[in-house]
């Protein structure tokens, strides 16, 4: 089955089945190796990407439903002044230890931010609380979240 | 390897569902995890599949004369943004899984899942909510407390796609919604439990108590609600404990991997309790 969407702001077309899973079909036919597979049922986060505006776990998604729907990944995300805002504070904050995490978690605050430019910490905790880490304790993580929000005023 | 079939329309999809019996795929947040085989390799389904999770014909909410009308392919999120849809219900939603997965994850899918601790549950059977089935040459309305039969099992045919669930929104003073899992996010519930009373001056107008993840289905009981609506609040605080007695009846949990039956049956009875005597003493 053909699929066409956008991804990372280029149209693009793949020859697949329609039930690879997304996270797949971008780490194999796109090389897209940011997004990570850890628990491949959802719980983790690892794997999330912005579809249509919205964050998912690409894991959940089959290849099928992105025909026509625009994707974002950590790949895309990186080439903005967003992420460097944000990879900055999570460098401040030491919100990075091993990084195995942190694509996942870098979209879904990115998806955190378009909606809400500044968030409180039960917002942000509410915002990453589809994502594990087990390295940082997570404290790193929302401290980076309010720098990221402060420094970048106006960016979101 | 299995046909995936993505229609343009409703009636697309009904005629797919009727001819092939396939699989109604909306959000796919339960699915995709059942069929999930390993990296790299399609997730497996066992028949052909009909994404209807695009459909724009089943997607939104609407509110007539009272009656909430919300389309079954509406996602978690959007009906957390909208306002027409009654606080308790979000509650339900919002203690569910993590954004990503409301993102995806479908009213629809929830019921037609029919898992005992399916969160919307509760909810819409305090609600008296009724679904709309339909198939290519019918269209049935099928209260939810009959269209759940049991772990898994509904009365959808397989001809039938839940198009819509809609209510009355009943009027009520208090309410609360509670569910009791390992940790906020991304836990299935080990029980929970929805409480709403009206009152009427002094008398209690109308109560309405459901019980998730307590047994094969979400237990409610008219005929229990029924002993303290018309009573007085002193009335009602003694009646509490012969009414703590009958739910204790139909408060039937089994031991699994999340729970055992004996925390379900005492949280859920101590809820319940706690629910009237905050509200009525």
């Amino acid at each position: 089955m053909k699929i066409t969407f956008k991804l990372n702001g280029e149209q693009v077309s793949v020859e697949t089945l329609p039930t690879m899973r997304l996270l797949d079909v971008l780490r194999e036919e796109f090389g897209l190796i940011g997004v990570k597979e850890a628990c491949g049922e959802g719980e983790c986060g690892a794997c999330a990407v912005i579809m249509d505006g919205r964050l998912v776990h690409s894991c959940l998604v089959p290849v099928a439903a992105v025909n026509g729907s625009e994707i974002l990944t950590i790949e895309g995300y990186r080439e903005t002044e967003r992420h460097k805002v944000l990879m900055e504070a999570f460098a401040e904050a030491g919100a990075v230890q091993c990084g195995f995490c942190t694509p996942g978690f870098v979209m879904a605050i990115e998806a955190l931010l378009r909606r809400n430019p500044h968030p409180n910490e039960d917002e942000i905790k509410e915002a990453i609380s589809g994502n594990i880490c087990r390295c940082t304790g997570y404290d790193m993580i929302i401290d980076a979240v309010k720098i990221a929000a402060k420094k970048g005023e106006g960016l979101w | 390897m299995v046909n995936f079939y993505i229609p343009e329309t409703l009636q697309q999809a009904l005629e797919i569902r009727g001819k092939e019996k396939a699989i109604v795929f909306a959000g796919g947040t339960d699915l995709m995890v059942r069929a999930r085989v390993w990296f790299g390799v399609p997730s497996k389904f066992d028949k052909p599949v009909v994404y209807i999770g695009k459909l724009k014909e089943l997607k939104g909410v609407s509110m007539q004369d009272g009656v909430i009308h919300i389309k079954a392919a509406t996602s978690l999120t959007d009906l957390l943004d909208d306002p027409l849809v009654p606080q308790p219900l979000k509650d339900a939603i919002s203690s569910m899984a993590a954004p990503a997965i409301r993102n995806m994850g479908t009213i629809g899918g929830n019921i037609c899942n029919a898992s005992p601790a399916g969160d919307t549950l509760p909810v819409l059977y305090t609600m008296d909510a009724v679904l709309t089935l339909r198939s290519v040459s019918s269209t049935r309305e099928v209260p939810i407390d009959e269209f759940i039969l049991g772990p898994g099992k509904t009365a959808i045919r397989d001809d039938e796609i839940l198009t819509e669930i809609s209510f009355k929104v009943p009027q009520f003073d208090v309410y609360t919604f509670r569910k009791v899992g390992t940790r906020k996010a991304n836990a299935l519930s080990k029980l929970s439990f929805m409480g709403m009373l009206a009152f009427d001056g002094d008398r209690v107008a109308d109560f309405r108590a459901a019980f998730g993840a307590v047994a094969p289905t979400v237990v409610r009981s008219r005929d229990a609600e029924l002993k303290i609506i018309g009573k007085t609040r002193d009335e009602v605080v003694s009646v509490i404990p012969e009414l703590l007695g009958d739910y204790s009846k139909l408060i039937r949990p089994i031991d699994d991997q999340r729970s055992t039956a004996f925390y379900r049956k005492n949280v859920s009875l101590r809820l319940l309790e706690h629910f009237l005597n905050t509200h009525l003493k």
